[in-house]
């Protein structure tokens, strides 16, 4: 298991990283629009490559509105607040 | 047969035994009654049992079907797991406490009636409790009392609910409610409904939970993070399923969890605002209230115990082994704590629905019912939500706490004991979602869904694929700031100062003015009333007493003065007595003589003057006749006797009567000392 993490942890993989999440990614997109869609509730569901574009639209507008939030919206304090 | 192995009692009896025994016996039996607990589990069909007539009311003590048996065997395999995950420690309290928290907890999942469920679900709030009081730090202590402030608050508008709704329908036991018409029904509907949206951690009654999850003990929030919100989730189930308010609760619930996970800085109360999130799913799916969506919350309640467990134990061990729970703080353990990378990552990979991860056989289920049930927004919310799991639990927390920037600390991988319960439970994340027909097969209906088509699968993939592409890109957004964020406990925690606030100001004002006018109005009225009494009392009382015993003490002076203890003074007192009492009777028979001499009433005046004029005569010959002696005296005597004795004369016998006494007792004296010389 120490490779693994270690893989995932040491700055000198950082590269090699980058290349397997790339050619990952490509894949898994590459294969969304090989897999057979014959039934769909909804317009989404006959979409090649849905399930990406939203998740990523999802975490970087979940990113942004919850800093927003947080900050604008004085959601966030120091810590001796209720102190 | 069944109702003698019911899994409460057996904790019970445990919980009793436990203090009991120390040491490794402690340990073996915090194993043991789990493991008898998942036997009795087991061996349970669904059925009817214990039920018991009490005080009019008809209780049905256990009562197993299958919405409550697949509660059972997760709450079992969860007591098993937290107890080896705590085998370790040397809390004979935590480990009863944790014993009564699962077995009120079955209490409430086995419940046949509302009064049963009401007492488990009470229990279960204090037992609780006790796992955020044994941090035994200022912090966990106030988060503690808040704990149990709203909790309960909740019991108390369960135990309303209850009633209104026991006196409306008449009926005591458990099933689902209907708002009814308004009036009582509809009042107990909506409290019972709270009652259970408290524990369920539904926005905004949620902040009990993230307030107090993260001061729990390391091993006590296993626990938590298991039983109150699911049981809540069981009970919304079996008494409130369709009913259409959850789904709206139950969506915004699972997104107001991410957001606020954006912003957190404490590592355990990240995972607790992922509990919101991921309970969110459940009651959306209790909302929708198909039996898809029912099964899809009982199953994702089934492996949300079970990995969210994975998930506060591999923080607890990092809290355990590094002293530190600030994301701020920590970063780089991931050299010395590999194992516990991995362990915690599976829980991660299960809460994201990774696929061949249990995440992915349950909540995708809840999303397609909600699909299915034309609820496109609901549906695609909920995606999003999954989106931001994947990015807090599964990216943000492990790389802020693990990997990025190195905190310099390099803890050892936690006991085996914890690294064992970790991995127990990491195999259940991977079992049910390589095999989820085996989970399947305990739902409360039919089961007709393949989660592994491959659509599902890509499309997860892509999704999940794709945060982790955002979160590699915006990673310099995500840096955790060292900040707390307000959420509803702001309303008591800042509100308490508010209500203290108008405690102290307006109301003690109010109240000295009431005393002010108390003071003028009565208080001084009192006062001079009682100067008054003093001076009666001191004039008056004091004056009298004082002058009976100033009288008393004088006349008491003088006495004293008379008793000089000398027996010639005595002697001459005495003497001076019979003296004075010869004179008496001689004076008294002379008189006598001269009236019966003279009996006319005129002379008898005459003699009157006569005697009158006549110059102290008894004085001058009484003290002759007492010289003349005793024999003397008793002559005078007979002769007052005889004088007595003569009829006639009223005034005269009356003379003769009053000395008699007086005489006598002279007479005695002198014959004694006569005697005696």
């Amino acid at each position: 298991m120490g490779w693994l993490v270690n893989f995932f942890g040491q700055r000198r993989y950082k590269k090699l990283r980058w290349r397997l999440l790339v050619a990952a990614l490509a894949l898994l997109l590459a294969a969304d629009f090989m897999v057979p869609r014959h039934h769909s509730e909804h317009f989404w569901d006959a979409i090649p490559g849905w399930g990406a574009v939203f998740g990523f639209a999802s975490c970087v507008a979940i990113i942004f509105v919850s800093k927003f939030i947080g900050h604008s919206g004085g959601i966030m304090r120091d810590e001796d607040y209720y102190d | 047969m069944t109702e003698w192995l019911h899994p409460a009692l057996l904790m019970l009896i445990g919980a009793a035994l436990l203090p009991l025994v120390r040491g490794t016996g402690q340990r073996m039996l915090s194993l043991i009654v789990p493991l008898l607990v998942l036997y009795a589990v087991s061996q349970m069909a669904p059925g009817t049992s214990g039920a018991i007539a009490f005080a009019g009311v008809e209780l049905v003590l256990f009562q197993a079907d299958k919405l409550s048996l697949v509660f059972a065997w997760v709450f079992a395999i969860m007591s098993l797991i937290g107890n080896l995950y705590a085998w370790h420690i040397e809390g004979t309290g935590q480990r009863v406490a944790g014993f009564l928290y699962a077995g009120s907890a079955f209490g409430v999942v086995f419940a046949g009636d509302w009064l049963t469920l009401l007492i488990g679900w009470e229990v279960m709030a204090f037992a609780s409790a006790y796992l955020i009081f044994a941090s035994r730090n200022a912090k966990a202590v106030a988060a503690g009392f808040r704990y149990l402030l709203v909790h309960v608050a909740g019991g108390v508008l369960l135990f309303g609910g209850i009633v209104l709704h026991g006196i409306e329908t008449g009926s005591w036991l458990v099933g689902p409610l209907e708002p009814g018409q308004g009036g009582l029904a509809g009042w107990a509907y909506w409290l019972i409904l709270i009652s259970f949206m408290i524990n369920a951690a539904v926005p905004p009654l949620n902040a009990w939970l993230t307030d107090a999850y993260p001061e729990a003990t390391v091993t006590g929030a296993v626990f938590l993070s298991a039983f109150t919100t699911k049981t809540a989730v069981y009970v919304l189930i079996r008494n409130y399923p369709g009913a259409e308010i959850l789904v709206g609760f139950g969506v915004a619930m699972a997104l107001y969890g991410v957001v606020f996970a954006v912003l957190e800085n404490n590592c355990r109360r990240l995972l607790a605002y992922h509990i919101v999130s991921q309970v969110g799913y459940m009651v959306a799916g209790v909302g929708i209230g198909t039996e898809m969506a029912l099964n899809g919350a009982a199953s994702h309640a089934f492996a949300h115990i079970l990995y969210k467990g994975l998930l506060f134990m591999g923080a607890g061990a990092v809290i355990l082994m590094a002293g530190r729970r600030k994301l701020t703080e920590l970063g780089g353990l991931y050299r010395t704590m590999p194992l516990t990378v991995v362990l915690y990552m599976i829980g991660a990979f299960a809460i994201s629905a990774f696929p061949l991860f249990s995440g992915f056989v349950s909540k995708s289920m809840v999303v397609s019912a909600a699909a299915g049930d034309h609820r496109a927004a609901a549906a695609l919310l909920l995606t999003v939500a999954s989106s931001g799991t994947f990015l807090h639990t599964g990216l943000k927390l492990p790389y802020y706490m693990f990997f990025g920037k190195d905190c310099g600390l390099r803890p050892p991988e936690p006991p085996l004991n914890m690294l064992l319960a970790m991995g127990i439970a990491a195999a259940f994340c991977i079992g049910i979602g390589v095999y989820p027909q085996a989970l399947y097969a305990l739902l409360p209906y039919p089961v007709d869904y393949e989660p592994y088509t491959a659509v599902h699968v890509t499309e997860s993939l892509g999704l999940l694929m794709f945060t982790l592409l955002a979160f590699v890109l915006l990673l310099k957004h995500l840096d955790p700031e060292d900040t707390i964020s307000l959420d509803t406990d702001w309303l008591y925690r800042r509100g308490a100062r508010g209500f203290m606030w108008v405690a102290r100001h307006p109301v003690l004002a109010w109240e000295q003015r009431l005393i002010t006018l108390g003071d003028v109005a009565g208080l001084r009225l009192m006062h001079h009333l009682s100067r008054l009494s003093l001076l009666a009392d001191i004039r008056v009382v004091d004056a009298l007493v004082n002058g009976v015993a100033a009288s008393a003490r004088r006349g008491g002076l003088l006495m004293r003065r008379l008793q000089t203890g000398v027996v010639s003074h005595y002697a001459f007192w005495i003497i001076a007595g019979l003296i004075a009492g010869l004179a008496w009777a001689v004076a008294g028979a002379w008189l006598a003589a001269a009236e019966a001499a003279e009996p006319d009433p005129a002379d008898w005046m005459q003699r009157q003057e006569t005697v009158g004029s006549r110059p102290a005569p008894g004085v001058g010959a009484l003290p002759q006749d007492a010289r003349a002696g005793p024999s003397a005296t008793l002559a005078v005597f007979r002769d007052v006797g005889a004088i007595r004795a003569r009829p006639g004369g009223r005034g005269r016998a009356r003379t003769g009567s009053q000395s008699d006494p007086g005489a006598k007792r002279l007479s005695a004296g002198t014959e004694a000392k006569a005697g005696a010389s």
